[in-house]
């Protein structure tokens, strides 16, 4: 369901650092304490992993196996399952902006265009030459009443315009 | 107050009252507005007695389904030979809906106060919070309330000093529609792929880790707070028309209205005021052209339609529609409803879950059917197809998302077919697809 292809101007998983060190293991060592079973820490382990990484590479999905006593494969096929989980390196900043009926009727796509422009990202999607931004369209974000709702890196930004846009993007560079 | 608005006239602030004060997030904000006044009376209650009040209020379920919420509460065991589960639906996900979200960035505190009393009745010692992944905000906010309510002692192994263990969690999602359908959400919770589970077994004897479980919607949630405090009849007093829906409801009006938000009106409200009045109408020189009254999954009304729709869960199914989430999405005549239900069936093919054949193909297919119209492309025949395809989309899967893309569909075409021929006469193609 990803629909980011991720260009990869992101370090590689050869020198990714632990997700799990004695802090993350605490961590996580109070999350699972919630719940009846250690596979049901499972999002939030991937959260932590995406919080450190920026995504959630084939190291982290190995690391959270085996600190929930879980196959590679199982969370794998977790991972794939949710959108918010990236599976490739992504820009320094993550742009995900709805473009559904409620938004769309009000003007979403000239938002999204907007953010193109600004960015210098060439397509919905695609990561900027320059390894900053990352702008997907993503299906309704709850905010439908105020058209567009933008959710940058991890700010949720609420009836972004096209003519709103630039300055938006000045703020996060 | 009201949020982005003040408060209209017409609106009846229940749940509402504190949208847009801040103070009103806060601990001690919520104390001096009267919080946690009602967990207090629920927990000098019998579990029974709490659940009566609630069945007398005659509140339904908010997050679609309108099922009673008292009586689905009955549903769980009375004695408790397992954990008994209880969890609060903030999925949030279906286009045009945006009212959970306010409640839970004004008044957190209603909804972990509306959570904690039907955690009671319930027997529910652990709560889980479903929040979708996308409401960076909402999330924040719970959280530090629900922090809060622990180091006041209103949860916890001896909540409010009463001798009930009430603990509750705050779980995030991570990008899926599909996870806001109950036992999806339940998978989701275990560590799962999101998909939705064959009933029976119910989630109230077979649930959340195999155990009773009762999922319950934010607003639905949010309700019984000042239920409990002014009493079931009060609350089922509130109603314009007919007597099996009571209370407020909060609808979220957007799309092409001049003043979109969240408004809370007694149900029975007219469907005409919520639009014309409430959200301000049309844009100048515009005329209103469709409504979908109960999110994305419920079928389009006319204008002429929606001018003559009472807001409840009746007055919507005697206009052929569904009351839904009470996500109200307004389309004025600048509207192409073509590529509108093109982007909506693309939606449902982007979030189906993929489990059931007719929905997995259905969706995909629906959507590439109306982008080949959309692309000057289309024939006349292609119609007939997608109302086959609806039909059988509809009450042949696990879950309801495969209907949900029929609704729009079979209803678009119906009530707006000189568009789609319009398209396919002339071959003219869409700027963008
Ligand atoms: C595809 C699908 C998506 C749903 N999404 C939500 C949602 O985001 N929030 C919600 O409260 N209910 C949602 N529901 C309804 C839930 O399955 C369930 O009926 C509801 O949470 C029960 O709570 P209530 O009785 O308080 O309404 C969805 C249902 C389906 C079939
Ligand atoms: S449709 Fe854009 S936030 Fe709901």
């Amino acid at each position: 369901m990803s629909q980011t292809t991720g260009a990869g101007a992101v370090a590689g998983a050869e020198s990714l650092p632990p997700v799990f060190d004695e802090a993350g293991r605490r961590e996580l060592d109070a999350v699972v304490a919630r719940y009846p079973t250690k596979a049901a820490a499972l999002l939030p382990a991937l959260w932590m992993v995406q919080r450190k990484h920026g995504w959630v590479s084939p190291q982290g999905m190995a690391e959270v196996a085996e600190a929930l006593a879980l196959t590679p494969a199982y969370v794998k096929g977790v991972v794939t399952f949710y959108s918010m989980y990236h599976q490739h390196p992504v820009g320094t900043h993550f742009v995900q902006l709805c473009t559904t009926t409620p938004c769309n009727v009000c003007g979403a796509e000239k938002v999204a265009e907007a953010f193109l422009r600004a960015t210098g990202a060439k397509r919905l999607g695609e990561t900027s030459p320059d390894g900053a931004w990352t702008v997907v369209e993503v299906e309704c974000l709850g905010a439908c009443g105020f058209a567009t709702p933008v959710l940058l890196d991890d700010d949720f930004i609420e009836s972004v315009t096209p003519e709103s846009v630039p300055a938006i993007v000045a703020r996060y560079r | 107050m009201g949020y982005p608005h003040p408060t209209h006239p017409k609106e009846t602030p229940v749940l509402s009252r504190h949208f847009g004060d801040s103070d009103a997030r806060s601990f001690d904000g919520w104390k001096r507005r009267g919080g946690y006044a009602s967990l207090e009376k629920a927990l000098g209650m019998s579990r029974e007695q709490v659940t009566e009040e609630v069945k007398t209020s005659g509140l339904r379920g908010r997050g679609g389904a309108g099922f009673p919420c008292g009586l689905k509460w009955t549903f769980m065991p009375k004695q408790r030979t397992q954990p008994h589960y209880l969890c609060v639906n903030a999925d949030e996900s279906e286009p045009g809906t945006f009212k959970d979200r306010e409640i839970m960035r004004w008044t957190p505190h209603a909804v972990i106060e509306g959570a904690a009393i039907a955690a009671y009745a319930i027997q529910a010692e652990q709560t889980y919070v479903y929040i979708r992944g996308e409401f960076t905000e909402a999330i924040a906010i719970m959280q530090q309330a629900l922090d809060e309510a622990y180091i006041k002692g209103v949860l916890g192994i001896n909540a409010m000093g009463k001798g009930v263990r009430i603990d509750m969690t705050i779980h995030r999602g991570a990008g899926a529609y599909i996870c806001g359908e109950e036992t999806a959400l339940m998978n989701s919770i275990e560590g799962k792929r999101g998909n939705p589970r064959i009933r029976p077994p119910f989630p109230a004897a077979s649930g959340l880790f195999g155990c009773p479980t009762t999922i319950n919607n934010v607003e639905t949630l949010a309700a019984v707070p000042p239920i409990i405090e002014q009493g079931g009849a009060w609350y089922r007093a509130i109603c314009l028309s007919n007597p099996n829906s009571t209370g407020t409801k909060l609808f979220s009006v957007c799309g092409t209205v001049r003043s979109p938000g969240t408004y809370e009106v007694a149900m029975g409200f007219p469907l005409k005021d919520l639009v014309h009045d409430l959200a301000g109408g049309m844009r100048p020189g515009r005329r209103l052209k469709a409504v979908i009254p109960g999110g994305s999954s419920v079928p389009i009304l006319t204008a002429d339609e929606a001018e003559a729709t009472l807001l409840d869960y009746e007055g919507c199914v005697a206009r052929g529609t569904m009351l839904g989430s009470g996500g109200v999405i307004v389309m004025d005549d600048s509207v192409d409803m073509v590529y509108q239900i093109m982007r909506l069936a693309r939606f449902y093919a982007h979030e189906s879950c993929a489990q059931c054949t007719q929905c997995r193909e259905g969706t995909a297919w629906t959507t590439k059917i109306l982008q080949r119209i959309l692309h000057g492309q289309g024939k006349l025949e292609d119609l007939d197809l997608l109302l086959d395809l609806s039909e059988q989309m509809t009450g042949t899967t696990i879950c309801v998302l495969s209907d949900s893309c029929a609704a729009p569909v079979v209803s678009g075409i119906r009530k707006f077919r000189d568009e789609f021929e319009a398209y396919i006469d002339s071959g003219r193609a869409v700027a963008q697809v």
